[in-house]
């Protein structure tokens, strides 16, 4: 058991939230993979901190975390104002950037 | 510094549970479910950060995002609606095998980094933690990171205006209050007293039967919507009291006159062939199913919000 | 530079400004517009006479004078000043051209009285002035060149004076797509000088041609023979002369007789230094020169047209002229010396055809003339004086002049074998012969004979009737140069001494046969034309059709077939070419950039695909890059 075993738990997480994001339709499940890589890099934020003995990696592991909650509040609401008018949650359903 | 036992027991515990769960997110039919293993995850999250002496972000890490990012998106499934599952069948051509090559190989990429990379010896944060952990991080956060501390609160408020904004809707009709809908139902020639409760209380008081009124009929309007759209009303055959007729009798009786049927039915006024009032069979009454409309006012129905 | 060479640029300025007047002033001058214009030619030729007797004041040797205008252009080492020369040869011009367009100014007024675009015919007859003097006064080849072109704008102009008319318009624009074809010569010409004397003024040229090679010069002398043609209406560019006819009859006498088409004879002889250095050119020349001769000659006997007659016969004596000039020093001073006498008889002839037509209701049909001398007796002598002179009657002023051409062609050149001598000589033998023909028909079958008058357009009678004096006074003026000019020019050999500092002093050569046997052989062909002429047309009656004639006849009628052979070889192939290069452009050139278009149009819908508008996919797209990006970062490391 080192500290790499850390790491790569952080870089299989990561994976798999980006696996979500790439593959899940629900717009909410995909949001939830965003937050799932979000938190598998803060577990390497903090490893490294360990592994460094200093706590700016945690410090920015808790920068990250203020921001990932910003960015909920405001991917909610989007989400929710998106589903009022579409009755739907679906990423495929918003593709309005299509010429 | 290397681990120690417990910590390698802990994290062999928990790192499986948490690539379990998070294949669950990735798996689960059932935006819930996929929101409890997320949880999960964060929770298990937590525990590594106080194995890894980083008790702050742990409690934060419990705090912020399974008590409120994570309750925030279940309060957002129970707006969009909990039994909204997702179909797993990729509709987007080449899109399950782009992403899993994309994936897989953004796994394999970082994983082959992070276990290529030669490190240095962990130095542990036992000194850093030295006026516990709190003190450090609190040290460096207002220290020289105060400026972003500033920015970042300044972001968390305008990310909450801008859900406020985001969600906020127009009012396109004008409010319809209590006065309002009172107003309607007088003017539609509506029942305007509150519904009758369903049941009878002497009897059988369960929610399927209809309330009776004096002269022992049934009233529709008592039985629930639900249950009279569903066709689970019961009749009132067996339940029927016919109050009003043993009522006459008793007083009658008290003042010591021994009626037959006959002569009660002539004080009555009623006919003899059927003395009872036509009960309904089960599953045919047929009160009104649907409100009345209360115009273009109102928001719906008068049940719903 | 004295006070009285001062004046030259007068010359120029005072025509440019009265037409610049007239066509800006607008309606405002139609009631004395045309005095005003009258009033610029003969200032312009009170300035011409002032300086030519400064010019006579002065001894020989210094009669070459430069006027310097003003800096014109100055690009490295090409320096170019604007500067007018007066010498004998460009006052000769300038009197010829102010006299004569005096004159004709005059005659106009009456002419054009009843026309509502008088005030601007003036303006335009003043441009020409104004550009004619420009070109014959211009000490280079640049400034020659932008008179060569207003002579040529002012020539279409006039032309097409009446454009309402559409033949006239279409005339109009042939004669300017003929001069193009010339002035390409002119251009190209400049440019040669300016590659081969790095100057395209006459003095730097002049001195720079002992320093080129033969080629280069003969190549700048074919040029300058090519602008020539376009301008003179010499072979193979003469088909314009005759439908240039189409212009008010003053024009023709002004403009396609006496002076915008002896321009070509002007800068032959101006350009001397250069035919000097390249005897093929200067043959080419005679060459040119005699066969337009020959062919204006036959037009002219074939053509009905009085007008387009004469037009035949302004390109047989210009042919004369170029002839003259291809045979070297010998021949210049008599090749100016006829364009003069020419310049005086084919105005005053023009203008008594003008008369004519004037008295005959604008008929131009020979054929429907006839016993004219009694209604026209000022116009008969004027233009039997013109006749006269054309034919070369002694002592007319043809005769001075052309049998000295007709003498001059029989020397033998200092280049060149004997048989250039008689070949030449005979052909203006002949031509003069020719020459009597034609313009003895011409006279005879207009004012003598029966009269075959047809009605007018309006159907009355003809009343011909003698014109005003407004027009008979400048014919009369020009009659009398027709009869004595020749003679006072060449008492003593004055006009050749008089152009000597241009043209050189040439030592006398005798002709291979005695002049006297020349002169006697001319007179005879000239008679024989003459009697000839008179048995067709006097003594035989003169049908009033034109009979189905030879084969000669025929094709002469029609301009020897000119403008079929322009057509099939020049037009039709051009068409051709034009056609080919437009498919070559539409296909080729349009096709690439089009094709430009279409593949990024293409490529746009290619890349069109991608943009599905689906996050997922775009995701993917980035995290495929990154993975990708990560690889190829890290793949040397491993």
């Amino acid at each position: 058991m080192t500290l790499t075993h850390y790491l790569v738990l952080s870089a299989i997480l990561f994976s798999l939230g980006a696996a979500t994001v790439l593959l899940r339709r629900n717009a909410i499940i995909v949001f939830m993979g965003v937050e799932l890589m979000l938190n598998a890099t803060n577990l390497a934020l903090v490893t490294f901190a360990r592994l460094h003995g200093d706590l700016t990696g945690q410090v920015m592991a808790f920068f990250v975390m203020v921001v990932a909650a910003a960015e909920v509040v405001v991917g909610l609401a989007i989400i929710v104002s998106i589903f009022r008018t579409r009755k739907s949650a679906s990423v495929d359903d918003i593709n309005l950037l299509k010429s | 510094m290397t681990p120690s036992t417990a910590e390698a027991v802990l994290f062999w515990v928990l790192a499986p549970i948490m690539v379990l769960a998070a294949g669950g997110l990735l798996f689960a039919r059932k935006a819930v479910h996929a929101a409890l293993c997320v949880i999960t995850v964060m929770i298990s999250l937590a525990f590594l950060y106080v194995a890894q002496e980083a008790p702050f972000l742990g409690v934060v890490q419990v705090v912020v995002y399974t008590g409120a990012v994570m309750m925030l998106f279940l309060f957002v499934l129970m707006l969009v609606g909990v039994d909204a599952s997702d179909s797993l069948v990729e509709t987007l051509r080449g899109q399950r095998w782009i992403g899993w090559v994309a994936a897989l190989g953004l796994g394999v990429v970082l994983v082959g980094v992070v276990g290529r990379t030669v490190y240095p010896d962990a130095v542990g944060l036992g000194d850093a933690n030295g006026a516990t952990n709190p003190v450090g991080v609190a040290r460096i956060i207002f220290g020289q990171h105060v400026f972003a501390l500033e920015v970042v609160g300044a972001l968390l408020v305008t990310a909450a205006l801008g859900a406020l904004v985001l969600t906020h809707r127009q009012r396109l009709k004008p409010v319809v209050r209590q006065r309002e809908r009172a107003a309607a139902r007088v003017k539609a020639g509506a029942r305007l007293t509150p519904l009758p409760a369903p049941g009878v209380y002497a009897r059988h008081n369960a929610m399927d039967v209809p309330a009776l009124d004096p002269d022992g009929n049934p009233i529709e309007e008592s039985v629930p919507r639900v249950l009279r759209i569903r066709g689970q009303e019961a009749g009132t055959d067996a339940f029927h009291a016919d109050t009003y007729r043993r009522a006459v009798t008793a007083v009658l009786a008290q003042r010591g006159v021994t009626a037959t049927d006959a002569e009660v039915d002539a004080a009555l006024g009623t006919t003899e062939d059927d003395p009872r009032p036509p009960a309904a069979p089960p599953g045919t009454t047929a009160g009104p199913t649907t409100d009345i409309t209360l115009g273009e006012g109102s928001t719906g129905t008068e049940t719903q919000p | 530079m004295n006070d009285l060479t001062s004046l030259a640029p007068l010359l120029v300025a005072v025509p440019l400004a009265s037409a610049a007047l007239l066509l800006l002033l607008g309606r405002a001058a139609d009631r004395w517009g045309h005095w005003l214009g009258v009033l610029a030619s003969t200032a312009a030729f009170v300035v011409g006479a002032v300086l030519l007797t400064d010019l006579l004041g002065r001894p020989a040797d210094d009669r070459v004078l430069d006027v310097h205008l003003f800096d014109w252009i100055s690009a490295g080492h090409f320096d170019l000043s604007a500067g007018l020369r007066v010498d004998p040869l460009s006052l000769t011009f300038v009197l010829l051209v102010t006299f004569v367009g005096t004159l004709i100014h005059v005659y106009s007024v009456a002419y054009m009285a009843h026309d509502a675009a008088r005030r601007r015919f003036f303006a335009y007859l003043n441009l020409f002035i104004a550009a004619m003097l420009v070109l014959v006064l211009a000490d280079s080849y640049l400034l020659l060149f932008v008179g060569w072109e207003g002579v040529g704008l002012a020539s279409y102009l006039l032309i097409g004076f009446w454009n309402h008319h559409t033949p006239y318009a279409v005339a109009a624009k042939k004669a300017f797509v003929a001069n193009r074809v010339g002035d390409i010569g002119l251009l190209v010409a400049l440019m040669l000088m300016f590659a081969t004397f790095g100057a395209v003024d006459f003095d730097s040229v002049a001195a720079g041609v002992g320093g080129a090679s033969q080629g280069t010069l003969t190549a700048i002398g074919l040029m300058l023979l090519l602008a020539a043609c376009g301008k003179s209406a010499q072979f193979p560019l003469q088909s314009w002369l005759g439908d240039a006819m189409a212009g008010p009859t003053p024009v023709s006498a002004l403009i396609h007789a006496a002076t915008m088409v002896t321009a070509g004879v002007y800068l032959i002889v101006r350009s001397a230094p250069v035919f000097e250095g390249a005897p093929t050119a200067q043959l080419v020349v005679t060459i040119i020169g005699a066969i337009t001769l020959l062919i204006g000659a036959i037009i002219g006997c074939a053509k009905d047209d009085i007008k387009k007659a004469l037009a035949a016969s302004t390109m047989s004596q210009i042919g004369y002229m170029v002839l003259a000039a291809g045979l070297g020093p010998v021949g210049y001073a008599f090749a100016i010396f006829h364009l003069v006498t020419h310049g005086f008889f084919k105005a005053g002839m023009f203008l008594g055809a003008g008369s004519v037509m004037h008295g005959m209701d604008d008929q131009t049909d020979m054929r429907r003339f006839g016993g004219l001398r009694k209604y026209m007796v000022i116009t008969w002598v004027t233009f039997g004086a013109g006749w006269l002179a054309i034919l070369g009657v002694p002592p007319f002023s043809g005769f001075w002049s052309k049998d000295k051409i007709i003498e001059s062609a029989f020397v033998v050149p200092e280049v060149g074998g004997e048989w250039r001598a008689w070949l030449f000589g005979a052909v203006a033998l002949v031509g003069a012969g020719i020459t009597a023909f034609y313009m003895s028909r011409m006279f005879f079958m207009t004012f003598h004979g029966r009269q075959r008058w047809a009605q007018t357009s309006d159907g009355h009678d003809q009343h011909p009737h003698e014109s005003p004096a407004l027009m008979t006074i400048p014919m009369v003026l020009l009659a009398v140069g027709s009869v004595g000019l020749g003679f006072v020019l060449q008492l003593g050999g004055g006009f050749t001494t008089w152009l000597e500092p241009v043209t050189g002093h040439v030592e006398h050569h005798e002709p291979v046969l005695p002049v006297l046997v020349i002169q006697v052989a001319t007179l005879v062909a000239v008679a024989l034309g003459l009697a000839l002429a008179w048995r067709q047309y006097l003594s035989l009656p003169v049908p009033e059709a034109a009979p189905a004639g030879t084969v000669l006849t025929r094709a002469a009628r029609v301009d020897l077939y000119q403008d079929a052979v322009n057509d099939a070889v020049l037009v039709e192939p051009g068409r051709h070419l034009t056609r080919s290069l437009v498919y070559g452009d539409r296909t080729a050139v349009d096709g690439a950039f089009t094709g430009l278009g279409r593949l990024t149009v293409g490529i746009g819908e290619l890349v069109r695909k991608v943009q599905t508008g689906y996050a997922r996919q775009y995701a993917a797209t980035m995290l495929l890059g990154l993975v990708v990006l990560a690889v190829v970062v890290l793949a040397p490391r491993i």
